[in-house]
C-alpha cells in the first residue's frame, strides 16, 4: 500500500493501521455473512463499512500531506494540536441534544404512555438506555476527550502525543457510541445499567480507550513544565478508572462469535455487587473526576485567578481516590449482598462528604477577588453554579446512602431527582460552561457570538432543573410515603397503581423542565455555531471578556 | 470469622486487615507532603499554572 517515494514515505501508523482496517474490513463482512441475527449482522456491516472508509482516510490524509509530519514547535511556541479537540466538541454537542431530546421523549412516554407507539424500537425500555447513554457517555464523554486533550497540552506546554493516535481516539469513540446506540434501539443489550453494550462493542471500547490513556500519558510524560497540573491528575484517574471498571463489570461469553448475545461471567450478588462497584465509580470516576479536572483548570482560567488552595486540591484529589471506590454497596441497600458491605457502602458514602465539600470549597473560593464577574459572565456564572450544584448532589448523595433514608427513597423518583439534580446542575452546567470558553479558544475566536444567548441559556436551564428536581424530589417522596403506608387492620392502603396516579402531575413538570433545559442546548449550539462561523480571528492574545449588556 | 486457624487463614486475614492502615499510613503521608512548609512555593506556583501559558 505505502508507495515510497525519495523523500515522503508512510509512517509505521499510517501503514500499519491502513492494513489493520483492511483487515478489519474483511472480517466483518465475513461476520456480517455469517450473523446469527439481524442486529449483528448490521453492525457487523457497519463496522465494514466504517473499516474501509478509515483506511481511504488514512491513505489519501498521507497523500495530501507533506512530507514532513506537523512540527512540534513553531516559533518556539508548541504548536498545539486542536483537530481532534475541534472534532470531539461539535460531536459533544450533537449528541448532547440528540441525548436531551430522547430524555424529553421518554419523560414524555411516563406522563403519557401512548407514546410509546406500540413499537419495540420506541419503547421506553429500548429508548432509556439511548437517553442515559448518550447523555453520559456520548455527551459527557466527547466533553472529557476534548477538554483533557486541550488542558494536557496547554499545562503541559507540548503538542499533543501521536498523529493519528489522537484521531483514533476521537472517531473510535464515536463509532463506539454509534454501535451502542443503534444496538438498543434494535434490542441488543447486556442488561447492565451504563454498561448495556455488548461484548463486541466492549471490546472496541477497551481498544479505544487504551489507546487515549497512551495519548495522554505520552503527552505528560514529554511535557514541558515540570510540574504535573492537578487537572491532569484527575484526568488520568478517570482514564485509569474507567478502564479499570470497564474490564471488571463486562467480562462475558458470547453464545457465538457471530451474534450479538453472550452471558456475563459474574453471577448471582457477585454479578450485583460488580455492576454497581462499577455503576457508582462511573458516577466518581466519570461523572464527578473528569469534570472536576474541568473545574480545576476552566474556572481559575475563566475568572484570570489562581485556584484558591493547590494544596487542598491535592487532598482533594487523593481524598476522592481512597474513598470513592467502596461507595458502590449503597446501590443494593436491603438486598441479599451481606448486612456488612451494606453498611462499609453507607460509611464510605458518608465519609466522601468532606472530600466533595471541600473540592466545591476550592473551586468556588477561585473566585475570591473576582466575584463581580459573575455579574457580568454568563460563562463564570454557570461554571460556579455547576460547582453549587456539585455540592448539593454530594451532600443529598450521602443522605440518600443512610439506610434508613434510604428505605424511603430507593426505587422511587427522589433517586431520579438526585441524579439528574448531578447530572444537569453538576455535568451539564460545567460542561457547557466548557464548551463556551473551549470553542473560541479551539478555534481560534476573539470571543463567543454572543453573550446575551448564554446568558438566556443560563436562565432557561436553570429554571428547568429547578422545576425536574423539585417534582422529582416532591413525586419521590410521595411515591415512598404511599408504598409504605398501612391501614389500621395492617393492609397496605394503597394499590401500586394508585401510586402510579399519584405521579401523573409531577412527570408532566418534569417532561416541562427537560424540554427548557433541551431548548438552552439549542440556544447554546446556535452561539457556538455562530461563533465558530463569523466570529473574528483572534491574534495571538489571551482571550479578553467583553462586559455583558 | 474464622473457623479454624490455619496459616492460610492467619495470613489471608492478615492481608485484608494489613490493607487499612497501609492506606491510612499513604495518606497521611500525602496530607504531609501537602503541607510541608517548604512545598508551600512550589504550590502556590503550581496555582498559577492555567493563567501563565502559551
Amino acid at each position: 500500500m505505502s508507495q515510497p517515494s525519495i523523500s515522503k514515505s508512510m509512517t509505521i501508523g499510517e501503514s500499519g493501521l491502513a492494513v489493520v482496517f483492511a483487515v478489519t474490513a474483511f472480517l466483518c463482512v465475513i461476520a456480517s455473512a455469517k450473523a446469527l441475527d439481524a442486529p449483528f449482522a448490521f453492525h457487523a456491516a457497519l463496522s465494514a463499512a466504517a473499516s474501509l472508509a478509515a483506511v481511504f482516510v488514512i491513505v489519501n490524509r498521507y497523500l495530501d500531506r507533506p512530507a514532513a509530519l506537523p512540527p512540534q514547535e513553531i516559533n518556539g511556541r508548541p504548536n498545539y494540536n486542536m483537530g481532534p479537540i475541534k472534532f470531539s466538541s461539535f460531536m459533544a454537542v450533537f449528541w448532547g441534544i440528540a441525548g436531551f431530546l430522547v430524555g424529553l421523549i421518554i419523560a414524555s412516554q411516563l406522563a403519557w404512555p401512548a407514546l410509546n407507539f406500540d413499537l419495540p424500537w420506541t419503547s421506553f425500555g429500548r429508548l432509556r438506555p439511548l437517553h442515559t447513554s448518550a447523555v453520559i457517555f456520548a455527551f459527557g464523554g466527547n466533553v472529557l476527550i476534548a477538554t483533557s486533550f486541550y488542558v494536557v497540552q496547554k499545562s503541559c506546554h507540548v503538542r499533543l502525543a501521536g498523529y493519528l493516535a489522537p484521531w483514533f481516539v476521537v472517531v473510535g469513540y464515536n463509532f463506539f457510541i454509534l454501535i451502542a446506540g443503534t444496538g438498543y434501539l434494535l434490542g441488543v443489550t447486556q442488561s447492565k445499567e451504563y454498561a448495556e453494550p455488548e461484548w463486541y462493542a466492549d471490546l472496541w471500547l477497551t481498544i479505544v480507550w487504551v489507546v487515549y490513556l497512551l495519548v495522554f500519558l505520552a503527552t505528560v510524560i514529554k511535557r514541558k513544565e515540570p510540574h504535573i497540573f492537578v487537572a491532569n491528575w484527575f484526568y488520568l484517574a478517570f482514564i485509569v478508572t474507567i478502564a479499570v471498571l470497564h474490564l471488571g463489570n463486562n467480562p462475558a461469553l458470547p453464545v457465538s462469535v457471530f451474534g450479538s448475545k453472550s452471558y456475563v461471567a459474574w453471577g448471582g450478588i457477585q454479578d450485583a455487587m460488580f455492576q454497581w462497584w462499577y455503576g457508582h465509580n462511573a458516577v466518581g470516576f466519570f461523572l464527578t473526576a473528569g469534570f472536576l479536572a474541568i473545574m480545576y483548570y476552566f474556572i481559575p482560567k475563566r475568572a484570570e485567578r489562581p485556584i484558591y488552595s493547590y494544596r487542598l486540591s491535592i487532598i482533594h484529589f487523593w481524598a476522592l481516590i481512597f474513598l470513592y471506590i467502596w461507595a458502590g454497596p449503597h446501590h443494593l441497600h436491603y438486598t441479599a449482598l451481606p448486612d456488612w458491605t451494606q453498611t462499609l457502602g453507607m460509611t464510605f458514602s458518608i465519609m466522601l462528604w468532606m472530600p466533595s465539600w471541600g473540592g466545591m470549597i476550592n473551586g468556588l473560593m477561585t473566585l475570591s477577588g473576582a466575584w463581580d464577574k459573575l455579574r457580568t459572565d454568563p460563562v463564570l456564572r454557570m461554571l460556579v453554579v455547576s460547582v453549587a450544584f456539585y455540592g448539593m448532589s454530594t451532600f443529598e448523595g450521602p443522605m440518600m446512602s443512610i439506610k434508613v433514608v434510604n428505605s424511603l427513597s430507593h426505587y422511587t423518583d427522589w433517586t431520579i431527582g438526585h441524579v439528574h439534580s448531578g447530572a444537569l446542575g453538576w455535568v451539564g452546567f460545567v460542561s457547557f460552561g466548557a464548551l463556551y470558553c473551549l470553542v473560541p479558544w479551539a478555534w481560534n475566536r476573539k470571543e463567543l457570538y454572543s453573550l446575551k444567548l448564554v446568558n438566556w441559556h443560563f436562565w432557561i436551564a436553570t429554571l428547568g432543573i429547578v422545576l425536574y428536581i423539585s417534582a422529582m424530589w416532591v413525586s419521590g417522596i410521595l411515591q415512598g410515603l404511599m408504598w409504605r403506608a398501612y391501614t389500621s387492620l395492617g393492609f397496605l392502603e394503597y394499590s401500586f397503581i394508585e401510586t402510579v396516579e399519584a405521579m401523573h402531575p409531577f412527570y408532566i413538570i418534569r417532561a416541562a423542565g427537560g424540554a427548557l433545559f433541551l431548548i438552552g442546548a439549542l440556544i447554546m449550539a446556535y452561539n457556538l455555531w455562530m461563533t465558530v462561523r463569523v466570529g473574528e480571528a483572534e491574534v495571538q492574545m489571551p482571550v479578553a471578556l467583553q462586559p455583558a449588556e | 470469622m474464622k473457623a479454624i486457624l490455619t496459616l492460610d487463614n492467619l495470613a489471608s486475614g492478615l492481608v485484608t486487615t494489613i490493607w487499612t492502615p497501609v492506606f491510612v499510613a499513604i495518606f497521611l503521608a500525602i496530607v504531609a507532603y501537602a503541607f510541608w512548609p517548604r512545598n508551600k512555593a512550589a504550590f502556590d506556583e503550581a496555582a498559577h499554572l492555567p493563567l501563565r501559558e502559551e
